[in-house]
């Protein structure tokens, strides 16, 4: 153990740490609440809505992480002057601005497709008994389906989390000192080796609390399914 | 037309330039799968294993390599595999070493992609039933024989969906290897990007390649899970 680089570095990792779960947290829940119109829009009966969205999650889903996030920072910067008119140019200037709206949208695609698998996923039986017991199409929606949906989307959701987890380490190219961030600079400056093998501890760690946090929830959600 | 210039190819324009990144894109990814494959193959051996050390060996492997940022791996293959070199190299002659890209990024995306394949392999093989074993032992093949003849064939066939889906996410994830110097398509935008000024153009261009890797892919693999469900009767 290297205890010098570990009393410098250390509490700056953790520091690291918190702004990558920031991130995550922030892309995640905001993605979320881009994934309910965008999974709507995807199995709406407009040819124009199924287009829009068909295009985003293709989008989104088929390019690189690290590839959009070069496009949405590195891009926006030719457009500064409009940027600045409009008055967003101080969010597309700051490097974690960026990375939190390209992980949003990129997450948003994922969920949005995990969300309308579950959606499809639920029997069609109970949307016809909410019929036949006179519920409106958006009550059927709000109260029938989509509780339904969101247990079958929980596993899959809790992987997206994860993998979100993971690819936010590519902030770190940009200049985001995200838990990738400081230890790549901390290599920088000490040449220790072990600072990534720090950093490989924390990630793991981080990932096996939140399976363990997720496996709980999806057991407490899923209490009224189990047979005695 | 400016923009058209830039792209074209030759002295002035950076399509070739593009092109070639691209190619490397494909080399790499095309380079990892086999070598991915056996590993993962191998892993999930291990897992199914009698013994119990294997198998302990080989969920830790899944847990860790599928619980690390792919960055972070590439990062500790590259910087690793050069000091573990290095060492070996320093025990017969004082040479100074340098650890390929090519070689540093295939072996980390490889050890990815074969942390997940393995877990792919696994749910194909409980998805054959025990009477496929029983039916090979009541013929009189051998193990050995009765895994390569009837096991596998069907193991292709049940992984191939999962494998597809891997073949996928490892296209994009060679995207990161251009960290490591490595001058794959989003290095090469990134330089023509440098001298151009023109980084929205040149890097949605690079999304637009990624996209067209990935809608080619998916052509083959339709293909190829046609091949691999020859066999197979459907119920109609």
């Amino acid at each position: 153990m290297n205890w010098d680089a570990l009393a410098t570095y250390g509490p700056r990792m953790l520091q690291g740490l918190v702004v990558t779960l920031q991130l995550v947290v922030i892309s995640i829940t905001l993605g979320a609440l881009l994934s309910i119109p965008v999974a709507l829009a995807r199995m709406s009966r407009s040819r124009i809505l199924r287009a829009i969205s068909f295009g985003y999650m293709y989008f989104f889903r088929g390019t690189p992480l690290l590839a959009q996030v070069f496009l949405v920072y590195y891009g926006a910067g030719q457009f500064r002057t409009q940027l600045e008119a409009i008055g967003l140019w101080w969010l597309f200037r700051d490097a974690f601005f960026c990375c939190v709206l390209t992980f949003t949208l990129n997450t948003g695609a994922y969920q949005a497709e995990i969300l309308r698998g579950a959606i499809r996923a639920v029997p069609a039986g109970q949307r016809e008994a909410a019929m036949s017991l006179g519920l409106r199409p958006r009550q059927i929606f709000r109260k029938i389906v989509m509780p339904q949906a969101i247990l079958i989307a929980l596993r899959p959701l809790g992987n997206e989390v994860i993998l979100m987890v993971k690819g936010s380490s590519v902030a770190a190219i940009v200049t985001v000192f995200d838990l990738m961030g400081v230890t790549r600079l901390a290599y920088s400056r000490t040449f220790d080796f072990q600072v990534y093998l720090w950093a490989a501890v924390l990630y793991l760690v981080v990932v096996e609390i939140i399976r363990r946090v997720w496996d709980k929830l999806e057991h407490r959600l899923t209490r009224h399914m189990r047979s005695a | 037309m400016d923009l058209l210039r830039l792209l074209s190819f030759g002295p002035d324009g950076w399509g070739d330039e593009l092109l070639q990144g691209t190619w490397l894109t494909i080399r790499l990814a095309l380079a990892t799968v086999p070598f991915g494959l056996a590993l993962g193959f191998l892993v999930a051996l291990a897992k199914r294993s009698p013994n119990r050390y294997l198998r302990a060996f080989g969920n830790a492997y899944t847990t860790v390599f599928r619980g690390l940022p792919e960055l972070l791996t590439i990062f500790i293959v590259y910087f690793g595999g050069q000091i573990a070199l290095q060492r070996i190299v320093g025990l017969f002659s004082g040479a100074t070493v340098e650890v390929n890209g090519f070689i540093a990024g295939m072996v980390a995306l490889g050890v990815v992609f074969s942390a997940y394949a393995s877990e792919v392999f696994l749910g194909a093989f409980n998805n054959i039933t025990r009477g496929q074993y029983e039916a090979a032992y009541a013929l009189g093949l051998r193990p050995a024989t009765t895994l390569r003849l009837v096991i596998i064939p069907q193991l292709v066939r049940l992984a191939l969906p999962g494998l597809a889906n891997l073949w996928l996410i490892l296209l994009k994830d060679t995207s990161l290897v251009s960290v490591i110097a490595l001058d794959d398509l989003l290095r090469k935008t990134g330089l023509a990007v440098r001298v151009t000024k023109e980084p929205f153009l040149f890097f949605g261009v690079a999304c637009l390649i990624y996209l067209a890797l990935s809608m080619i892919s998916s052509i083959g693999i339709v293909a190829i899970e046609r091949w691999a469900n020859r066999g197979l009767r459907r119920a109609s």
